[in-house]
């Protein structure tokens, strides 16, 4: 017992940051060189701490946008009214020091072994966790099928966009974007609806585990379109977003 | 440990202006109004609207949406301050003196419950209410107050952390003997003086 | 507007010292039975409120005073954590 109480603590751990690379012109990818750090689920969480010179601190929540294996990842979407994102996305250069802690939270998570077929819907930055789950799917070699559906804005907001584009065989990756869409554009075009799931989302007879990341309403909006596509609950896992 | 600083990072900068001594200890001011909720927004209709002053759970006197809207209102400008670190200054809200709807059952009770939709109450002496210090504020900033932000009507208490000014507020009940509210139970201050810095129990 | 349990493993792991995301809530009111990360959470308050996504009454609501957590979990019936698969 008291073993595996100590193997859930905690600790802040100094991070440093090893790179920053900007995904579209509002959201940019920081990897950190984290010492000790145990390794991770796709799909977990870790929490940044930053300290100002006066010690006023503040702390977030963000999704590994790294597979187990890689340099800890994550990817930040600027929110203009923030305290923290706005840092993150501007102002962070490799060298500098932050605290995190993690990995947390074992439920939104896949792994191998948990099966699929893989049905990824993601709204705008929560494509993050997703995305790790793809990563973590091909570096294992997985061979359960896997799909994502990415609701975006326009095809500037696509997050990930070359990398998503590469997987081909291992997983299938879809667009719908809501606001503006190029000349010619083959892909979906607004909201997800059942019409657009009724091509993309496995048969529940299939019985195919979904993850939904984005923001609130979205996530209700599409668990409520699958679990009417009698996707059973249990296997519709959901996380939702929003605020600074 | 100590936290190694972060580079150039620093709290967001209150807006320009805040004068000095508008802000209690411990706060910031800020220009947008942050929504702040222990529960889901109730919608109910202005129809099925009432506020209620209640006395061992009985109402003394319920007003509907037209009775509140045909009683001498007033609109107010004050600085708010939540327990969160918040302060917004020079808000404008248009409501009914709290003191107008208990003048008119005639009451005797030393304290107040405030109950709102949704299950949210609060707690204050009755002093803080009786005394033109507070409104059952249903305008903010010109506009029919917003949902989110605790329309059709919010209790308006100022001068006290913005937690007792309960959102979606129903009524009022008066006590004998004080009892907690929310977040009263869970640690927070019974009082909460913004001046003082009353946040939590023992303040 | 609320988000859902995901939001606060860091803060119920420091907590508990195990992942709760994953724990299953019974609602003391309507039975409902959900892991934490599926349910209602209120992030933005004093402090912390997590609901029943049936019925939205409170489950647990989790206040820092002077840096302790006080926790309250008369909400649930029960709330069971799985075992660690790690």
């Amino acid at each position: 017992m008291a073993g595996t109480a100590l193997r859930g603590r905690l600790t802040w751990r100094v991070a440093t940051v090893a790179t920053v690379a900007d995904e579209t012109d509002h959201v940019r990818t920081i990897t950190l060189d984290l010492p000790d750090w145990p390794g991770h689920h796709a799909g977990q969480h870790l929490d940044v701490r930053l300290t100002a010179e006066d010690g006023y601190s503040a702390e977030r929540s963000y999704s590994i946008a790294s597979a187990d294996g890689e340099a800890v990842a994550i990817t930040v979407e600027r929110l203009d009214d923030g305290e923290v994102s706005p840092y993150l996305t501007q102002e962070l250069r490799p060298g500098d020091q932050m605290e995190a802690r993690g990995p947390i939270g074992n439920w939104f998570t896949w792994e191998p072994h948990d099966g699929g077929p893989l049905l990824l819907i993601a709204g705008g930055s929560g494509v993050v966790p997703l995305r790790a789950i793809l990563r973590h799917h091909q570096r294992t070699g997985s061979n359960v099928p896997a799909r994502l559906l990415y609701s975006a804005r326009s095809l500037e907001d696509v997050i990930y966009r070359r990398e998503l584009d590469q997987y081909g065989g291992s997983a299938e990756v879809r667009y719908t974007l809501t606001r503006r869409q190029p000349p010619g554009w083959g892909g979906f075009s607004g909201r997800i609806d059942d019409a657009m799931l009724a091509r993309i989302a496995w048969p529940a007879s299939q019985s195919p585990l979904a993850f939904i990341c984005g923001p609130t309403p979205f996530v209700e909006a599409v668990a409520e379109l699958l679990v009417a596509r009698h996707y059973p609950t249990r296997r519709v896992k959901t996380e939702r977003f929003g605020g600074a | 440990m100590t936290s190694p600083v972060s580079r150039g990072f620093h709290r967001r900068r209150g807006p320009a202006g805040a004068e000095a001594g508008k802000l209690p200890p411990g706060q910031h001011a800020t220009t947008d109004f942050p929504v702040l909720s222990a529960g889901p927004t109730p919608h109910v209709p202005l129809t099925e609207w009432t506020f209620s002053i209640r006395r061992g759970g009985q109402a003394l006197r319920s007003w509907t949406w037209p009775e509140i809207q045909g009683l001498p209102a007033e609109t107010v400008t004050v600085d708010i301050h939540c327990v969160t670190r918040w302060s917004k200054l020079g808000t404008v809200w248009r409501g009914v003196p709290v003191r107008t709807l208990l003048d008119q059952v005639g009451y005797d009770a030393p304290h107040v419950l405030a109950f709102s939709d949704g299950g949210y109450t609060t707690n204050l002496p009755i002093g803080d209410v009786s005394d033109g210090r507070a409104w059952l504020a249903f305008d903010y900033d010109g506009q029919p107050l917003a949902p989110e932000h605790g329309g059709p009507a919010r209790l308006l208490v100022p001068h006290l952390y913005f937690w007792k000014s309960a959102k979606w507020v129903r009524g009022l009940e008066l006590l004998d003997r004080d009892q907690p509210g929310f977040w009263e139970n869970y640690g927070y201050n019974n009082y909460g003086d913004p001046w003082r810095e009353q946040r939590y129990a023992g303040d | 507007m609320a988000l859902d349990g995901n939001a606060i493993g860091g803060m119920l792991l420091e907590i508990f010292a195990t992942d709760m995301t994953s724990a299953e809530a019974t609602c003391a009111r309507c039975g409902a039975v959900r892991p934490v990360a599926e349910e209602l959470v209120y992030l933005r308050g004093p402090g912390t409120v997590v609901r029943c996504r049936r019925c939205t009454s409170v489950l647990m609501v989790i206040s820092r005073v002077r840096g302790l957590n006080c926790v309250d979990l008369s909400g649930m019936e029960a709330l069971e954590v799985k075992a660690a698969s790690d």
